[in-house]
């Protein structure tokens, strides 16, 4: 019987280091085939005509120029007369067409009336929200009167952050192929297994009938947990047109303004403190939107557990595209207000945050020493005794630099996982799951473990995933995959390894326990001589392959959840022109046992890249009058670039008083923090807090013509 | 053309991007049957379409042909007559480089081009960078330094590297921020990139043509 551990340091072989993506050359030669690459004999090309209004009912729908053109081959009513919609670019009619211009065309030539209904898309103050805004009650913790009284100095700031979408850069949407009984989804998902039933529902079809396949996925980032109401209209589609596939992508304008948003989250933040940097009470008043099914609720103030607390949460619900899990759901607002407020608390006691945050650690609860240890290796990164300096940089011109600092925390456990791992007779072994690959590293990790547990080159090692037909594994969200999938394929490897050893030992004249499993051979560990290949061992199975069934949740303890990081920035602005250059920013962060140091730390830079995307430059700009997104498209929905990012560093908290703690997911903690630590940085280089983010050049400038945000506009 | 009429007449902004699609009006388009000649602010120019005209592309060495709308773009042409994948198609409207190819030595955004005015120059795309079953430098470069995450900018990502590093043999950190600031990445490879770029100039990025 296994004994269901990871391997001790000195005997991993593949575990932990460096190791390059496996399907990387696919990627790097066009010849990795994402969902949307997909082409079928016969295909037709799906299109939806959408709502261009924020609230309206449909009145009627006029498909009669499309009926007859032989180009047109499938229509269907999404949205019925009568329906109300909610937000612009609701679908309402869909077509499928022989080719992509004849479905635009067509597109132009449907004609829907609708009767405009009254909207609201803004989210800045919650009284012109008026009834679409609805106030929780009073969250209340400790004596807050008394924390406030006990205050030596109270500080009170606005901070917060706009709706900002995912942009994946592969849209939402799918090529589905009604065949005879059966439906095939080529869907661009972050679940493969888990959209099964959720197309089969819809269609009424057994779910049986209904297989998902997607090799690769171009970006989810919590907002491709569909299948989407488009694809299943693709599928309606697919099936009115006699079975002829149906590809349905949305096209970027649709992208951007229906296929997911993070909540906004404003806050007027008012803390209590004592001179020498006691944190004494908290009390906030917050509110923001996430579209007609309100936002998120953040939870502040992040991470430092403040003894008195008063708070109260005002949920706009309004006509804006609706919010979906984003990178690390609710904690980067939580941060962008909290670790916001707390820097500028330390700024009016004139003491260095660093040793601000410092003498509150303990308020950070089970993992302050984790904190206080990521800070100081952050710090000498950074060079943060030497650069930092009391808030506006005093030097003479118009470049002012400053740095800033925030910690998060995230979760991630291993959700559920199954796989089967089989070893054919002449020793080739394969994995099979239905998991997905969100560019995390997913099948390199899988192979990484499958060949360090049979002590096989990883190249001997075929992963398959990204088919429902395989073992069900759980959706890539909130950081769960890789510590599921390593568990449920280290449990399945450690238990075809104890069968190999039982199939070997008679002919090394050995017990199954004495032996192992090392550089393609297994042999007798007190008698390494001894020894057969991994494909004479495997040759003992006869004629039979070997399958075995892995499992998470499972015995042993190999996955673990709770991990703290830190995080610092150095940036230089422009006080003349607003603009914010980022110098440098370093990330510190814990995940316990790190199965790909390559790709854990791709991750990293991933979310560092994407917190300097939405620290200084995405929003989801609406307009009030028409109820649109103004920006849908990628000139002004803007994204860093290779040059704006500038120096980036990782450090990863790995080895002794880490790696015993099991594989924990990495993907959501490093883009909690760099909104905050941007922020914090700025306003300690031009002397005042810009409140809101992003950090846009008209921002920095109002902010210093008011010489501080508390009156700036949102 | 009657939908050229129909914008005029509603003075709508044409926008540039519906411009490109709906003209199809070329100066210089060899091997093309079928067109009409028309006469714009005095100079004669030919007309293709509205329908599908039947085009020949050089792609990666190889002649290739199809039957497209004029309006249809070279990215469009790639992906849905040629099968040919690897460019993708992400903004749509020349600002994310996703769908970079080499024509004629110079990278271009291939959802800004026509089909039609493709004809007659070489295309280079992601598919024909590799020799056989070997990478060229720049592909190994991004796979030794993990340039690439979920890898669905990485193909026009590679394409720009080639025709940049072609230009700039031994190109400086500035000059890659600004030389490769035409390819947008949500996942954040960019430190892979900048890294992938360094080693493939030393090995010399243009080895392989």
């Amino acid at each position: 019987m296994a004994e269901y551990k990871w391997p001790d340091a000195d005997k991993r072989t593949f575990i932990g280091k460096r190791i390059s993506r496996i399907d990387g050359p696919q990627k790097v030669s066009g010849r990795a085939k994402y969902s949307s690459d997909v082409n079928r004999p016969g295909m037709l090309f799906g299109k939806i005509v959408r709502s261009p209004h924020a609230h309206a009912k449909v009145k009627s729908i006029d498909t009669s120029a499309i009926e007859k053109w032989p180009g047109v081959k499938a229509i269907h009513v999404i949205a019925e007369p009568g329906t109300e919609l909610y937000w612009a670019g609701a679908s309402v009619v869909a077509l499928a067409a022989v080719d992509e211009p004849t479905a635009e065309d067509a597109m132009q030539a449907v004609k829907v009336e609708y009767e405009v209904l009254p909207h609201l898309v803004i989210d800045t103050d919650t009284k012109s929200a008026g009834e679409f805004a609805k106030q929780a009650t009073e969250n209340k913790t400790g004596d807050p009167d008394k924390g406030f009284s006990e205050a030596e100095v109270t500080i009170e700031g606005n901070y917060g952050l706009p709706m900002i979408t995912h942009c994946c850069l592969e849209p939402h949407g799918s090529v589905m192929e009604w065949d005879g009984d059966n439906v095939v989804a080529h869907l661009s998902t972050q679940a493969v297994s888990g959209s099964v039933a959720l197309i089969a529902r819809p269609l009424e079809i057994p779910a049986t009938s209904v297989r998902v396949q997607q090799d690769h996925i171009g970006g989810g980032f919590g907002s491709k947990f569909g299948p989407d109401e488009w694809d299943i209209t693709a599928a309606r589609l697919s099936k009115k047109a006699g079975g002829k596939p149906v590809k349905m992508f949305n096209p970027r304008d649709a992208e951007l303004m229906v296929a997911g948003a993070r909540p906004s989250d404003y806050a007027r933040v008012k803390i209590g403190l004592k001179k020498d940097g006691t944190i004494t009470a908290w009390e906030s008043q917050s509110w923001g939107t996430g579209g007609i099914g309100g936002g998120g609720s953040p939870p502040i103030p992040y991470i430092f557990n403040v003894p008195n607390q008063r708070k109260q949460h005002t949920n706009i619900v309004n006509h804006v595209g609706s919010a979906r899990a984003w990178r690390a759901p609710n904690h980067p607002q939580a941060a962008a207000i909290t670790m916001t407020a707390l820097e500028d608390a330390a700024a009016a006691l004139n003491m260095d945050p660093y040793d601000f945050f410092l003498k509150n650690i303990e308020l950070t609860g089970q993992r302050a020493q984790i904190y206080s240890d990521e800070l100081k290796i952050a710090a000498d990164l950074i060079d943060w005794k030497k650069d930092w300096h009391s808030r506006g940089d005093k030097t003479p011109g118009h470049m002012k630099r400053g740095l800033g600092l925030s910690i998060h925390t995230w979760g991630g456990l291993g959700h559920a996982s199954d796989c089967d791992l089989t070893i054919q007779p002449d020793g080739s072994v394969e994995l099979k799951m239905g998991t997905q690959d969100l560019g995390t590293g997913t099948r390199t990790a899988l192979d990484i473990i499958v060949a360090d547990t049979l002590g096989i080159p990883m190249n001997a090692v075929k992963i398959s995933i990204g088919d429902s037909r395989f073992p069900t594994s759980g959706g890539s969200g909130g950081s769960t995959t890789i510590g599921g999938i390593s568990a449920s394929s280290r449990r399945a490897s450690l238990d075809a390894l104890d069968q190999i050893f039982a199939k070997a030992a008679p002919a090394l004249d050995a017990k199954p326990e004495d032996l192992e499993a090392v550089s393609g051979t297994i042999r007798v560990k007190s008698n390494p001589s001894k020894s057969l290949t991994w494909a004479q061992a495997c040759s003992k199975l006869g004629a039979t392959p070997l399958t075995v069934r892995g499992k998470n949740p499972g015995p042993g303890s190999l996955t673990n959840q709770g991990v703290g990081g830190a995080q610092m920035a150095d940036v230089s602005v422009d006080i003349e022109t607003g603009i914010v250059r980022i110098n440098k920013i370093v990330a510190v962060q814990d995940c316990g046992l790190i199965i790909d140091l390559k790709t854990a730390e791709s991750q990293v830079y991933g979310a560092l890249i994407m917190g300097v995307c939405y620290a200084l430059y995405e929003e989801k700009i609406m307009d009030a009058k028409t109820g649109r997104m103004l920006n849908p498209n990628m000139e002004f929905y803007k994204l860093a670039g290779i040059g704006d990012i500038g120096e980036l560093k990782v450090h990863m908290m790995t080895g002794k008083g880490y790696d015993e703690r099991g594989v924990i997911g990495l993907g959501e903690p490093p883009v909690v923090s760099p909104g905050a630590v941007i922020s914090n940085a700025v306003a300690n280089a031009i002397g005042v807090r810009v409140p809101y983010l992003p950090l846009t050049p008209d921002r920095v400038l109002e902010a210093l013509e008011k010489k501080g945000g508390n009156n700036a506009r949102i | 053309m009657q939908d050229d009429d129909k914008m005029n007449e509603k003075g709508s902004g044409l926008s540039r991007r519906t411009f490109l699609k709906v003209s199809g009006i070329s100066l210089s388009v060899p091997l093309v049957m079928g067109h009409r000649v028309i006469k714009v602010s005095g100079a004669e120019v030919k007309v293709f379409g509205p329908g599908k005209v039947p085009i020949q592309l050089t792609i990666n060495g190889k002649n290739l042909s199809a039957q497209v709308e004029p309006r249809v773009t070279l990215l469009d042409a790639l992906r849905n007559e040629l099968d040919l994948t690897g460019a993708k198609r992400v903004c749509d409207r020349a600002t994310c480089g996703s769908c970079t190819v080499i024509i004629d030595g110079k990278a271009v955004y291939a959802c800004a081009v026509l089909a039609i005015e493709a004809q007659g120059k070489s295309i280079t795309t992601v598919e024909g960078l590799m020799q056989g079953e070997n990478l060229h430098p720049v592909q190994q470069a991004f796979i030794d330094n993990d340039a690439q995450q979920c890898g669905f900018c990485t193909p026009g990502f590679v394409v720009a590297c080639k025709a940049f590093l072609d230009k700039n043999p031994n190109p400086t950190p500035e000059q890659v921020k600004k030389g490769l600031g035409g390819n947008l990445c949500r996942c954040g490879t960019y430190m892979g990139v900048r890294a992938a770029v360094a080693q493939a100039a030393q090995k010399g990025g243009r080895r392989n043509g």
